[in-house]
């Protein structure tokens, strides 16, 4: 079974205090370190256990500068057998849909039967190019999966639903999944992993390796337009609780009580 | 043939940045090995922290174990012998980021993997090798390093513990005891020494289950809790004589050639500490309101977090500079010679100095950074509830061990004699000049500018100064000068100065060169006051220096010498402080 595995490398902003850049759209990322998207390491990790039963390739795909090549790398090092960087400066400013239109069309030119991304990106959160890129392809899709069963040439794939409902569905393959968080335990990198990757060509698809106009990617080829990123204004009311936890937790429980937010 | 910079030429040559390595300079590799340690610490160690801290029956060990399983353990090992045979800018940022965070457990890895380990990778015969080193690289067989004993402590070379070779010449009985020897409660494996015939001071590998080998009862420590520290004790143990380590004799090359790596290693494990103390507090002092603003806000507490940053780079830059150089030297080696790993210690050696800087400047450096973290939590600091508190207390064995500070501080001023008497290293010459030169020296920038060229210019002013002090000091007492430990103090003290004050410039001026000034704008910030503030001490222990060693005119032409020397104007410390301050408050963590 052939896998695909569609990657973002993302700022850590944990500890920052999050700026707006100059441009108004964007934060400031100078003294941010930069990681493998949290989702995207279970999706990588689900496509290294897939293979690890059934056999095949594990391919990761990502669209990004040359330091996302770490990130590439570092999935390299977990078990991927390939990875490949979609690169090209036309790719800037693109939103969702021209990601995804990215992704598909580098897809379409690899082998594969299965492909994963994570459900989301921790530095946008839109949750959407998974799906979008599925539809570009024509595929089914399953979102949220929490867990991946295989059976004669079909998924059943356990999806996260509200309220703690748990839904099961079975697709066809090929079919897209969106990994959520904790379906898996994503494996420690090795040194020997690492080592046995350092030399390890990672491929550089740019626009004209995939066939695509100028006009179809980043911004021009973007329907949603970023207009202003702000940080929320400091607004009235907000309380400060101190102490210990324990006596923060039953004054938080007082003041949901008071105000009608516990039913 | 690679090109190397020589042991302590700092002193007397002028580096171009070019020269040296920065951490800017890490590898995709080398980054992802960095990032695979942290993963492990945060994963594997921190979780389960106050459980290493009660000496959990078997945890230690175990998660000693799971490092092994993923390569963590072996990046000294040669690849013959099962290891990952890593550069040592990797090995060196495993030992950082394996600390950050890693309490004990840093202990238990850093003999393992330092001390414990590398004396039969530089000294094993291929048999020795071949036995031990595939289980050392796993973790299946754990290591320490017995050196230590009741009445041989700084004077590690008066050990009472005796070989005897057996009447049938298949053993050396063992008699002595060892002492505070870490790793013991769960060793497999230990490096010590012993005097054959009550002579000859020699290196043995003693497996913990050779008869006539026990062990005394924990110590109860102030710090590193979690980490075991016993007695060994040495009753007609049987070593068999396959088992000496080295050549009979020769039991003090295996020691010291040891020991300065391990010195170069605790550089890094210090620096690793010192990063996860200044994130301590800065997130602390975010989040803590007094007087109706975050604390983070106060200019005591600013000051406080630009100067913990500012020692951790300096730090940080003095101790990947001293992993490239030896990296350069290692190339020279042939790896498939017979003797590789006598030659890499040989190529270590060159740079013993430098291993002894790093060791005195990080570990008191990390005792001032998590002093200050403390007193940013005020009272919670006091409190077990924070990691400070254990922080606080850990840090200070690293004042102590491999090599007291005071021990250090003499070895510094001892090697540079040496090398210089043997010419390996031409001070004196230099200084000779120098002292020739004195009449017409003086400063010749005297304004602060953005290219750093103020501060190079009294980096190398503070190298003459050195100099001058050094030469005076000799021609004073000559051979003599040994036994004036408080000039030798003061003398190695500048001489550690000049080495942080110049491994942090070149490394910023680097920065500048390779990514432009905007990416360099805290690191110069930091070199600044850095500078200012060591360009002062160097100055206060020169006039100490000639205070104690001249009188009359002599001393009035060499005080009103170095007054010249020294006019040069102060930077605005508090404006830059100020700058730094707010840019590590934004990350949240140390910035680079
Ligand atoms: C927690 C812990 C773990 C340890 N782990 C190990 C280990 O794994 N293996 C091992 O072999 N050892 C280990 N040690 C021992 C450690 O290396 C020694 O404690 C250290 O070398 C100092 O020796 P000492 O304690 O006998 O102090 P001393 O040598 O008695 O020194 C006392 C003081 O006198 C000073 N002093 C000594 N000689 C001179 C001199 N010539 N001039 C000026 N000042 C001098 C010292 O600097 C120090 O300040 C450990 C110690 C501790 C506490």
């Amino acid at each position: 079974m052939n896998i695909i595995v569609c990657i973002k490398r993302v700022p850590d902003t944990a500890d920052a205090d999050l700026a707006i850049d100059r441009s108004g759209r964007d934060i400031e990322k100078t003294g941010l370190a930069f990681d493998l998207n949290e989702w995207d390491s279970y999706a990588i990790e689900e496509a290294i256990l897939l293979k690890e039963r059934f056999g095949g390739t594990v391919t990761v795909l990502s669209m990004g500068g040359e330091d996302t090549n770490e990130s590439l790398r570092k999935c390299l090092a977990m078990g991927a057998d390939e990875a490949i960087r979609l690169t090209d400066p036309a790719f800037s400013g693109s939103d969702g849909f021209a990601t995804a239109k990215v992704l598909a069309q580098a897809i379409r030119r690899l082998p594969y039967d299965l492909i994963l991304t994570g459900t989301q990106a921790e530095d946008d959160g839109f949750g959407e190019v998974g799906v979008m890129v599925a539809r570009l392809l024509g595929l089914s899709h399953v979102a949220i999966v929490t867990r991946v069963e295989m059976e004669d040439g079909k998924i059943r794939a356990h999806r996260e639903l509200e309220g703690g409902l748990e839904e099961v569905v079975e697709v066809k393959l090929p079919a897209l999944l969106t990994i959520q968080t904790g379906i898996n335990e994503p494996r420690y990198v090795s040194i020997m992993g690492i080592r046995k990757v350092a030399k390890k060509e990672i491929k550089v698809w740019g626009l004209s390796d995939l066939g695509l106009k100028e006009e179809e990617v980043g911004l021009k080829g973007s329907d949603i337009g970023l207009e202003r990123l702000f940080l929320p204004l400091v607004g009235e009311g907000a309380q400060i609780l101190e102490g210990k936890p324990e006596e923060v937790a039953a004054k938080v429980f007082e003041i949901l009580k008071d105000k009608g937010g516990l039913v | 043939m690679e090109e190397f910079i020589k042991g302590g030429a700092f002193l007397i040559e002028s580096i171009s940045p070019e020269k040296i390595f920065t951490p800017e300079e890490f590898s995709e590799e080398q980054r992802l090995i960095a990032q695979a340690a942290t993963e492990f610490v945060t994963g594997e160690v921190q979780p389960v922290m106050e459980e290493i801290e009660a000496q959990k029956e078997g945890l230690l060990p175990s998660l000693v174990k799971k490092a092994g399983e993923l390569g963590l353990l072996s990046g000294d090992i040669e690849e013959e012998y099962g290891g990952q045979g890593l550069d040592k800018v990797s090995a060196l940022l495993l030992m950082e980021k394996l600390s950050q965070g890693g309490g004990s457990f840093m202990v238990a890895y850093a003999v393992h993997t330092g001390i414990g380990s590398l004396p039969i990778i530089f000294f094993g015969n291929k048999e020795q090798k071949r036995r031990y080193l595939p289980k050392i690289a796993t973790g299946e067989m754990i290591t320490a390093y017995a050196l230590t004993e009741p009445e041989a402590g700084s004077d590690a070379l008066n050990a009472k513990t005796i070989a005897t070779l057996s009447p049938d010449g298949k053993y050396y009985i063992l008699n002595g005891q060892k002492q505070f020897i870490s790793n013991a409660g769960f060793a497999d494996l230990f490096v010590t020494y012993a005097k054959v015939d009550g002579e000859k001071f020699t290196s043995f590998i003693v497996e913990r289950n050779f008869e006539g080998v026990s062990l005394d009862e924990e110590e109860n420590k102030m710090g590193m809790k979690g980490s075991s520290t016993r007695s060994v004790i040495f009753t007609d143990a049987k070593v068999p004589v396959e088992n000496v380590l080295g050549e009979v004799g020769k039991g003090h090359i295996v020691a010291f050639n040891t020991l300065n790596i391990g010195r170069f290693k605790l550089g890094g494990g210090c620096l690793g500490s010192s990063k996860s103390a200044l994130q301590d507090a800065v997130s602390y002092a975010k989040q803590r309101v007094q007087f109706g603003k975050p604390i983070a806000e106060f200019g005591l507490i600013k000051h406080k977090i630009a100067e913990m940053a500012i020692r951790t780079f300096t730090m940080e830059s003095m101790v990947y500079r001293t992993a490239g150089m030896i990296d350069q030297i290692l190339k020279r080696i042939d790896p498939h010679a017979e003797d590789v790993g006598m030659q890499m210690a040989n190529g270590i050696e060159e740079y013993a100095i430098e291993d002894s800087i790093n060791k005195v400047y990080s570990s008191e450096m990390l005792d001032f950074i998590v002093d200050e973290a403390l007193q940013i939590h005020g009272g919670y600091g006091y409190i077990h509830d924070y990691a400070i508190e254990r922080g606080y207390r850990d840090s200070r064995i690293n004042r102590i061990w491999e090599g007291t500070n005071e021990i250090n501080r003499l070895l510094i001023m001892d090697m540079l004699t040496k090398r210089a008497m043997k010419n390996r290293l031409p001070l004196l010459p230099v200084a000779q000049r120098l002292a020739g030169e004195l009449l017409s020296l003086r400063p010749t920038v005297d304004s602060d500018d953005e290219a750093l060229t103020l501060q190079k210019e009294m980096v190398e002013m503070a190298k003459k100064i050195t100099l001058l002090a050094a030469g005076a000091a000799v021609q004073r007492y000559m051979m003599k000068l040994a036994e004036e430990q408080e000039i030798l103090g003061w003398l190695s003290d500048m001489v550690i100065e000049i080495f942080a004050m110049e491994s942090a410039l070149l490394r910023a001026k680097k920065t500048m060169d390779r990514f432009g000034d905007e990416r360099a704008e805290i690191q110069k910030a930091m070199v600044k006051v850095y500078v200012n503030d060591a360009f002062n001490r160097i100055e206060n222990f020169a006039k100490q220096i000639f205070s104690a060693i001249s009188e009359g005119d002599t001393l009035r032409t060499q005080l009103s010498a170095l007054k010249k020397l020294t006019r040069f104007n102060p930077v605005n410390t508090v404006s830059l402080r100020r700058q730094i301050a707010n840019h590590v408050i934004k990350v949240g963590r140390y910035p680079f």
